[in-house]
């Protein structure tokens, strides 16, 4: 089957190279802060593919946790670490190493194919149906179908929160 | 000829995205020059009025206030010397500006200047605040960058404390905004004045229901303002920039037109803010009075309006800024953590539990339940407040260090109170 070059399919592909790219950067990149910018502007282009796709909450989700706090976060660390001089982070080659990695590499790449190519061939819609993915429906699904998890899932970060604040500052 | 609605939906786009970001361009300049006047004012100086005045011929003089001071100053900065440091990394270096420049104006992306759907707002996205809090929380990256590059330590300091700032006030934002979302019901920017524009307080029938004349829409706006104060990095919570400390902090090393973007973007940022202010608590392009809806529902007489309050809003910022000194470091954290955060998070609860009660029993009942729940909550801040007087109160007190020998604690503030330890 031709693919037909639509403005969709340009804008997705311009939007997908560039994320690609990115992860790219982000192991290809010796300066830890351009990794980590790397990383800033991938999860950024992750965002504008999920508006593409019609779920801007996912979309904002995205931005808001990741590109806005915990990557701010990332930055705020290693600028405050500051990393000396970058011969550091210098390796060996190592045979062994590298031939697991990419051993490992593709056997991660093969389990997730597996759970993602089939469903992606059958896909015939190209949107999500009006109204998918909206606050409503999801906090709607979040809080009857999903409550339980969703509790939990909470209290078990307020368990970090305090946990962290325990370990750092044992007199407060 | 102007028949918009018939347009290709991408021209139509571009359309509403040049009403918005060209005027915000050009308005800009006037915003420092309004600044820059209002705070001579009050500070009882005269401020710049000599730009632009035009003598004729004839001995008369053409003023303009001054108005052209922001034009000149923007020249001036266009042809200074463009300095680079040596020992900068070169790329984030020249990008950081145009970071900081780009969520100042993406920030108004579904903001609703007037009651026209084609021309207004960019996109009506129903995760409208969501967006706004998305951008604003970009609005880090070109200081953070800034001062990574800059390869200088005051410019570094600069950027942490910006890192710091930004993401503890980010939460107290975020929570105030939720409980508008929660009484408005939408997350959408043009519901939240529909919303709005209901009888006051669901009694008065003329008047209009502003969030901000509600309790809890009311506690919402201070600490949303607040945190909007902090977000753009202004006085009192200008620490990046700290000049006494800092030098210019995360601008530093930056020159000439580098800096002027620096300068535009914050300012940028300001008034999209405080339209987004206006739109959340003040009811955006919508009139308070219900005989003169008819001026707020034309084109034109939205935009006055919005802008009106916008620049109100704008103004309040400005005279924040020079009634307040600046905040230490600490208080800031302080005041963002166990101030703004806690009030912000009980008027959510407060909220909840009002629209919960008046769904499932009556008007009444639920005003019942909601001063019931505040007065509760009041309770409770001040039993808590006694409990550990000592504790709130260190928190903002006059540091003390101690000395070497372990002896005794210095007040710093003032050291002869308890007198210089030996």
């Amino acid at each position: 089957m031709p693919v037909q070059v639509t403005p969709d399919l340009m804008i997705f592909g311009l939007l997908a190279g560039l994320a690609a790219m990115t992860a790219v950067g982000v192991v290809a990149f010796r300066n830890a802060v351009r990794s980590a910018l790397c990383l800033v502007l991938n999860f950024f282009t992750l965002a504008f593919l999920y508006f593409t796709l019609r779920a801007e909450l996912l979309g904002m989700t995205q931005i808001i946790v990741y590109t806005g706090a915990i990557m701010v976060l990332f930055l705020f660390v290693i600028m405050l670490l500051n990393l000396g001089s970058l011969q550091v982070l210098d390796e060996r080659p190592d045979l062994i190493k590298k031939g697991l990695g990419f051993l490992f590499g593709g056997a991660l790449f093969g389990l997730i194919a597996t759970q993602v190519v089939q469903p992606f061939l059958q896909t015939s819609q190209q949107f999500a149906p009006e109204g998918f993915g909206s606050p409503q429906a999801v906090g709607r699904t979040l809080f009857t179908s999903y409550v339980w998890p969703f509790e939990i899932a909470s209290i078990l970060l307020l368990i970090g929160i305090v946990g962290s604040i325990l370990l750092a500052k044992r007199r407060i | 000829m102007f028949d918009v609605a018939s347009w290709h939906p991408a021209l139509q786009a571009l359309l509403r995205v040049l009403l918005f970001v060209l005027p915000l361009l050009l308005v800009v300049p006037g915003l420092i020059w309004w600044e820059r006047r209002l705070l001579s004012w009050m500070q009882d100086r005269i401020g710049p009025n000599r730009v632009a005045t035009i003598t004729l011929k004839s001995g008369r003089k053409i003023k303009l206030f001054g108005l052209l001071q922001p034009i000149a100053d923007g020249i001036k900065l266009f042809f200074k010397e463009d300095i680079t440091p040596s020992a900068i990394d070169r790329l984030i270096y020249f990008v950081a500006p145009a970071v900081a420049l780009f969520p100042a104006f993406a920030l108004g992306g579904t903001l609703p200047w007037s009651g026209n759907t084609l021309l207004t707002p960019i996109a009506d996205v129903n995760v409208g605040i969501l967006y706004v809090m998305a951008i604003s929380s970009l609005g880090v990256y070109g200081i953070v960058l800034a001062g990574y590059a800059s390869n200088n330590k005051y410019s570094l300091m600069g950027g942490l404390r910006a890192t710091a700032q930004l993401i503890s006030y980010e939460l107290a934002m975020g929570m105030s905004l939720a409980a508008i979302v929660l009484a408005s019901g939408s997350l959408k920017m043009t519901q939240m004045v529909t919303t709005q524009q209901g009888d006051l307080l669901g009694v008065v029938p003329f008047l209009n229901n502003w969030f901000i004349f509600t309790p809890f829409g009311f506690v919402a706006a201070v600490v949303f303002a607040i945190c909007v104060i902090a977000e753009t990095n202004r006085a009192p919570f200008d620490l990046p920039e700290a000049e006494n400390e800092l030098i210019a902090g995360y601008h530093t090393e930056y020159s000439s037109m580098k800096f002027a973007v620096f300068f535009m973007g914050e300012y940028a940022a300001m008034l999209v803010f405080a339209g987004v202010f206006s739109t959340v608590f003040l009811g955006g392009y919508d009139m308070f009075i219900d005989p003169l809806e008819g001026i707020a529902g034309t084109t034109l007489g939205g935009l006055a309006t919005f802008m009106f309050k916008t620049v109100a809003s704008f103004t309040c910022f400005i005279w924040l800024r020079a009634s307040l000194p600046r905040l230490r470091y600490d208080q800031l954290m302080s005041l963002g953590w166990r101030t703004l955060l806690p009030v912000a998070v009980s008027n959510f609860i407060v909220v909840a539990l009002w629209i919960l009660i008046t769904n499932k029993y009556g008007v009444w009942q639920g005003w019942i339940a909601y001063l019931g729940s505040f007065g509760l909550l009041f309770a409770v801040y001040l039993a808590v407040r006694g409990l550990s007087k000592n504790r709130v109160d260190n928190a903002l007190a006059p540091r003390s260090i101690s000395l070497v020998d372990g002896t005794r604690s210095v007040n710093v503030a003032d050291p002869q109170a308890e007198g210089v330890g030996s």
